[in-house]
């Protein structure tokens, strides 16, 4: 078992891209029952929001308020999920609800493992 | 009540408190002398009271001579002089005094509580200690309610004692700072005493509710002392009643299992829901979130009979939070089954094939709940796998009956 990040990427920042109260309430419903489905498989590890204020360091010195530059491709949270290899990670991620809105992604990356964890 | 019943029932209500007192005072490296001394004591009872009669105030006659059997083993044992060790020396009663006050056995069954309660023991040693220390159960009582020998049992305590002897636990309260995590370790070892009585391989259903009272009695003073009264005990105790309320509908009077959705809900302990509801408030306060809020959320919906589809929508999302907090198998399924309810059968069917938990019957028994409205021949091939898995037959029997409604 390996163990995977998924990346979820979307507007969190203009005002015309929020849900509504209504609309608001049905994502989290079809999240929670995504995110519930893989848990219930034994299969997720942890994972959070990410608030929407926030920096951005660069170099030269320079800092902004993040999240980080395109704003349709803000981070808003992330979970880890074990899975057999990449091709059952994705098989998890594209499930994801956020996927039904344009212009929304979700990024699954493997998580290096350098040494057992004891 | 009669001679008969009073021993057996003083004997599980007393015993704990006495050997609880005297456990403390002696400490785990001589806990068999502090359990001698006690079963002596209601031995001498039997014998006095058969002859004699049950004296008017049973309980003092048993502190009186359990205090005099204290402490002539005290003043005989030499012995006792050179190992006395740096705590008992400084501790506030004197050698000459055995303490029996309601404060002290009070005190001393919340400190046992956590010194059994410790992780250097097995969860099962844990369970089994906790019955034969906390609550009073006999050996053959605990053997029948695990389902082993006696042997299996005393082999369990005895190692239980000697690891504890090694590990020097001391029997007191943890300090402040140590308190929620020695706390976890104790409330799973009363959810998982809970659990035994309540799901129990056991034929024997008075064991069974003695299991999950004592379960809740023992929840109970953790509840009752400041120390200990968190949240996710609170949580922990709401969702022992709620569980509870429905003992008397489970078996019907040939006493064969009834399913949830044929019980008689007058059977239902109304009382017992509402005191539910009260520690489920209490568990509210502050910011915790524990797995215990979340199975006591789940277990308030199931005492709400109507079949509607804002109950099995909160079922589902509790346990959807639940997963991601404990995983375990029996709550996968479970939340199978509430999925299934709140967003349709074909949905739920997609998932459970994902579960494979193929060495569950409670898996098949799922499978066969799911198929049974539109594919009976495949319904009546998961129960019959159900069947070949299960291994008690409340569990064999339970599956029969959802077998025959196919």
């Amino acid at each position: 078992m390996e163990e995977f990040v998924l990346l979820f990427r979307l507007d969190i920042i203009s005002k015309e891209a929020q849900p509504s109260p209504e609309q608001l309430q049905v994502y989290m419903k079809q999240y929670q029952d995504w995110v519930g489905g893989i848990a219930a498989q034994n299969k997720f590890i942890g994972g959070t929001a990410l608030s929407k204020e926030g920096k951005v360091l660069k170099s030269n010195q320079m800092m902004t308020d993040g999240p980080f530059a395109e704003i349709k491709e803000s981070i808003a949270g992330y979970i880890m999920i074990r899975a057999k290899d990449l091709d059952e990670a994705v098989s998890l991620a594209k499930d994801c609800p956020i996927l039904n809105g344009e212009g929304n992604s979700v990024e699954v990356r493997k998580i290096m493992a350098t040494h057992d964890k004891i | 009540m009669d001679n008969g019943s009073l021993i057996p029932h003083l004997f599980r209500t007393e015993y704990r408190k006495i050997v609880s007192v005297l456990g403390k005072r002696f400490g785990f490296h001589q806990i068999e002398i502090a359990e001698d001394l006690t079963s002596d004591t209601f031995l001498a009872a039997a014998q006095t009271w058969a002859v004699k009669g049950v004296p008017e105030n049973a309980t003092a006659w048993l502190y009186h001579v359990a205090r005099n059997k204290a402490l002539n083993y005290l003043q005989r044992d030499h012995l006792f002089e050179n190992k006395i060790s740096p705590e008992l020396k400084n501790s506030a009663s004197g050698v000459d005094e055995i303490d029996l006050s309601p404060e002290n056995i009070h005190d001393s069954q919340l400190q046992m509580m956590f010194a059994i309660c410790h992780p250097s023991i097995p969860a099962e040693a844990q369970v089994g200690l906790a019955l034969r220390i906390l609550c009073g159960f006999g050996i053959d009582e605990i053997a029948s309610a695990f389902q082993v020998s006696k042997e299996t049992i005393n082999k369990r305590l005895f190692r239980a004692k000697e690891k504890l002897r090694e590990e020097k636990i001391s029997i007191a309260l943890p300090d402040p700072s140590d308190i929620d995590q020695r706390l976890s370790t104790v409330l799973t070892t009363i959810y998982l005493l809970f659990n035994e009585g309540y799901y129990s391989v056991s034929q024997n259903n008075t064991i069974r509710k003695d299991l999950c009272f004592e379960a809740m009695r023992l929840c109970l003073m953790l509840v009752e002392n400041n120390s200990t009264n968190k949240p996710q005990v609170n949580a922990l105790l709401a969702m022992m009643c709620f569980h509870a309320s429905r003992f008397e509908a489970r078996l019907n009077k040939q006493g064969e299992l009834v399913l949830y959705d044929e019980q008689d809900t007058t059977l239902w302990d109304a009382d017992l829901i509402s005191k539910g509801g009260y520690f489920l408030h209490c568990a509210a306060a502050g910011n915790t979130l524990s797995k215990y809020h979340l199975e006591a959320g789940i277990a308030y919906w199931n005492t709400q009979k109507p079949d509607t589809k804002e109950k099995w929508e909160n079922i589902l999302q509790l346990y959807n939070q639940l997963l991601q907090i404990a995983y375990s198998p029996i709550a996968a399924l479970n939340r199978t089954f509430a999925l299934a309810r709140a967003n349709g059968i074909e949905v739920a069917i997609a998932e459970a094939e994902k579960l494979n938990l193929t060495d569950n019957h409670f898996y098949f028994t799922l499978l066969g709940e799911l198929y049974k409205s539109s594919d009976k021949e495949k319904a009546r091939k998961h129960f019959l796998s159900a069947l070949s898995l299960a291994k008690s037959d409340p569990d064999r029997q339970a599956i029969r009956l959802k077998m025959e409604q196919v």
